[in-house]
C-alpha cells in the first residue's frame, strides 16, 4: 500500500523546498485550525494531515498547483464542523468538559444565573444547617446522622436544575433518601460507651454518604445512569471535586487561621461566632461552590488527577511491598483484630481510586505502555497483601464469632477483592495485547452500583440482624 | 454521483472491514480503495472515515499501530481483528440478503431512467 504514496510531497519538498513553503505554511495553519477542535486530539490531526498530505501529493501529481491541491484536499476533508460533531460522537470523555462549558444560552448571563442558583442552594443548604444545629443542642449525634441529609440534597438539586432531570427520576430519588432518613433516625439503636454511638448506628452514619452520593451518581448523569460514559463522568466529577475542596479547606483553613489570631490579640474570642455561624454556613458552601467549579472550569484541575495519580502509584506500590513483607516476616498474625481489616479496607480503597482516575484520565485508544504494567503491579500487590490479612481475620473471626463491624469490614474487602481481581485479570489482558482498553473501563463503571447496594445493605438491615447493639 | 448518506453510513463498516481483510492498510489508502472499487462514484467525506476507524478500533473490530510512512511522517496502520472478521461476515450475510430482495424488486419494477434516478 505505500508504494502508492512514493511521490508525497515529503521527497519533492527536499529537492524544490522554496515551492513548498506555501503549502507548509497552509498545512501548518490547517494544523492550528483543526486542532482548536476540542474534540480532535492532536494524534488524530497527525494522523488527518498524513491523509491530507497523501491527497495533496497525488492531485500535484495530476498536475495540479500546490494551492489548488490543498484547497481541493481540505475540500474533501469535509465540513470541520460536521468532521468534529463525529469525532466528539466516538469520543465523548474528551469532550465532558466543553459539554458543561456550551450554556443553553450562551454569553454571560447563563454562567451568571448558575453561579446566583449555586449561591442560594448553599445558602439554602447552610440555613438547614443551621437549624439543624440549633434543634439538636446537647445532642450531637442527631446532627451528625442528619448532616448529611440536610447538605446532599441541595448539591442534587444543583444538578436536577442544571440537567433538567425527569421529575419522576427525582421524585424516586427523594423517596429513597427519605426512606433512608426515616431508617437512620427512626430505628432503635442502643448507645454505645460514653455517648459514642454503638456498633451498629456508627457503621448507618458511615455508609449513609456512600449510598446518597451514588445516588447523586443518577442525578449528576441527568438520569442517564445507564450510561458508562455517564457513570465515568461522576467518577471525573468526584475526583476533582476532592481535589477543589481540599484546596479550598487549605485557603479556608488559612484565612480562620488568621483572623483567629488577630482577634485574639485585641481579646476577642471568634470561637462562637465561627462554630455557630460560619462552620454551617462555609461548609456546604465549599461543597457546592467546588461543585460548581468542578462543572465550570474543569479542565484547569483535569491534568492534576491523571499526574497525581502517576506520582502515587509507584509509592503506593512501594508501601505494598513493604506492608507485604513485614506482614509475613513478623508473622504469624496474632493481635489482628478488626482495624487491620478496616486498614486492608482503606488500602484497597486508595488502589482503586488510583485506579479509577488514572483509568478516567487515559486515553483509551493508547497502547498499553509502561505505566499500565505498573497498575498492573500496583493492584496484584494490594490482592497479595489483602490475602495475608483476610487469612489471619478469617481464622480470627471463626474463633471469636462476627460482631457488626467485622461483617460491615469484611464485606467492604470481599466487595472490593472481586472490583480488583477482576479488574487486575482484564488488565493482564490488555497489558499482552489481547484485549481492548474499552473492556476495563467498562467493569469500572458497571461495578460502581454495588458499592451503593452494600452501603444500602449495610445501614437498612445490619440494625436488625445484629440487634441495634 | 451523489449517494445518500445513510446508504454510506451504513456500507461504510463493511468495505472498511473488507478492504482491510485485504491486508493491514492505512486511512488516506483506504480511502483510495473505495475510489477504485466505486469506480470513483462513491465519494466519502474524507474526514469522516477517523471516527469510523476509531469506532472499529473501540469495538475491537481493528487493531492500530503507529507507524512511519516512506517519508517519515507519523502513520497510523489498521488490521483487521479476529472479532473483526466476524462482524465482516455476519455483515456480509446481511447485505447478501438485503441486496437479493434488493435485486428481484429491480427486476420487477420496469427501469425506467427516469425512476431509477429518483431512487438512487
Amino acid at each position: 500500500m505505500s508504494e502508492q504514496n512514493a511521490n508525497d510531497a515529503g521527497p519533492a519538498q527536499q529537492t524544490e523546498p522554496a515551492e513548498h513553503v506555501v503549502l507548509e505554511e497552509q498545512i501548518d495553519l490547517w494544523r492550528g485550525y483543526v486542532q482548536r477542535r476540542r474534540a480532535i486530539s492532536a494524534a488524530d490531526v497527525d494522523e488527518m494531515e498524513d491523509h491530507l498530505r497523501g491527497q495533496v501529493s497525488d492531485l500535484t501529481a495530476s498536475g495540479l498547483e500546490d494551492e489548488e491541491a490543498f484547497l481541493v484536499a481540505v475540500k474533501r476533508m469535509g465540513n470541520l464542523d460536521e468532521v468534529s460533531r463525529e469525532f466528539a460522537r466516538e469520543h465523548s470523555d474528551r469532550l465532558w468538559k466543553q459539554l458543561v462549558l456550551v450554556p443553553e444560552d450562551p454569553g454571560d448571563g447563563g454562567r451568571w444565573r448558575e453561579l446566583a442558583v449555586v449561591l442560594a442552594l448553599a445558602v439554602g443548604a447552610g440555613i438547614v444547617l443551621k437549624v439543624l444545629l440549633a434543634a439538636t443542642t446537647g445532642n450531637e449525634l442527631v446532627l451528625v446522622r442528619n448532616a448529611v441529609f440536610a447538605v446532599l440534597p441541595f448539591l442534587a438539586g444543583y444538578f436536577v436544575w442544571k440537567r433538567h432531570v425527569p421529575w419522576r427520576v427525582s421524585a424516586l430519588l427523594v423517596a429513597v433518601t427519605t426512606a433512608l432518613a426515616l431508617v437512620v433516625n427512626l430505628y432503635p439503636f442502643e448507645p454505645g460507651e460514653f455517648d459514642a454511638p454503638g456498633m451498629t448506628e456508627f457503621l448507618a452514619i458511615t455508609h449513609t454518604p456512600v449510598v446518597l452520593w451514588l445516588l447523586l451518581g443518577v442525578v449528576y448523569a441527568g438520569g442517564a445512569w445507564r450510561s458508562s460514559a455517564r457513570r465515568m463522568d461522576f467518577v471525573r466529577f468526584t475526583g476533582e471535586l476532592i481535589i477543589y475542596l481540599a484546596l479550598i479547606a487549605l485557603g479556608g483553613g488559612l484565612l480562620i487561621g488568621l483572623t483567629f489570631g488577630s482577634l485574639s490579640l485585641v481579646g476577642v474570642d471568634f470561637e462562637p461566632f465561627l462554630g455557630d455561624w460560619l462552620l454551617p454556613f462555609a461548609l456546604p458552601g465549599a461543597l457546592l461552590v467546588g461543585a460548581w467549579l468542578v462543572e465550570a472550569k474543569k479542565n484547569v484541575v483535569e491534568n492534576i488527577a491523571p499526574v497525581l495519580t502517576r506520582v502515587f502509584t509507584p509509592l503506593t506500590i512501594v508501601m505494598l511491598v513493604a506492608i507485604f513483607v513485614v506482614l509475613l516476616v513478623n508473622g504469624p498474625l496474632t493481635a489482628v483484630d478488626r482495624d487491620l481489616l478496616i486498614l486492608m479496607d482503606a488500602i484497597l480503597v486508595l488502589v482503586l481510586f488510583l485506579l479509577l482516575y488514572s483509568i478516567s484520565a487515559r486515553d483509551p485508544l493508547a497502547p498499553p505502555g509502561i505505566f499500565d504494567w505498573l497498575q498492573l503491579v500496583l493492584v496484584g500487590a494490594a490482592l497479595a497483601v489483602d490475602a495475608v490479612a483476610l487469612t489471619a481475620m478469617l481464622t480470627r473471626i471463626a474463633e471469636f464469632g462476627f460482631t457488626a463491624n467485622k461483617v460491615a469490614a469484611l464485606g467492604l474487602n470481599l466487595v472490593l477483592l472481586v472490583h480488583l481481581a477482576w479488574a487486575a485479570w482484564l488488565a493482564t489482558g490488555f497489558v499482552r495485547g489481547q484485549r481492548a482498553f474499552g473492556a476495563i473501563e467498562r467493569w469500572q463503571t458497571q461495578y460502581l452500583p454495588v458499592y451503593a447496594v452494600w452501603a444500602a445493605i449495610v445501614v437498612v438491615t445490619f440494625g436488625p440482624i445484629f440487634g441495634f447493639a | 454521483m451523489h449517494i445518500d448518506k445513510d446508504l454510506v453510513a451504513a456500507s461504510a463498516t463493511p468495505l472498511v472491514l473488507g478492504i482491510l481483510a485485504d491486508g493491514e492498510s492505512y486511512g488516506y489508502a483506504i480511502l483510495k480503495r473505495v475510489n477504485e472499487l466505486s469506480g470513483g462514484r462513491m465519494e466519502w467525506t474524507d474526514g469522516m472515515l477517523y471516527p469510523l476507524l476509531h469506532r472499529l478500533e473501540r469495538l475491537e473490530y481493528v487493531k492500530a499501530t503507529w507507524g512511519t510512512s516512506d517519508v517519515g511522517r507519523r502513520r497510523k496502520h489498521y488490521a483487521i481483528t479476529a472479532s473483526g472478521k466476524e462482524a465482516l461476515a455476519e455483515r456480509r450475510q446481511q447485505w447478501a440478503v438485503v441486496s437479493d430482495a434488493l435485486k428481484q424488486v429491480w427486476q420487477d419494477v420496469q427501469p425506467g431512467p427516469a425512476v431509477a434516478e429518483g431512487w438512487a
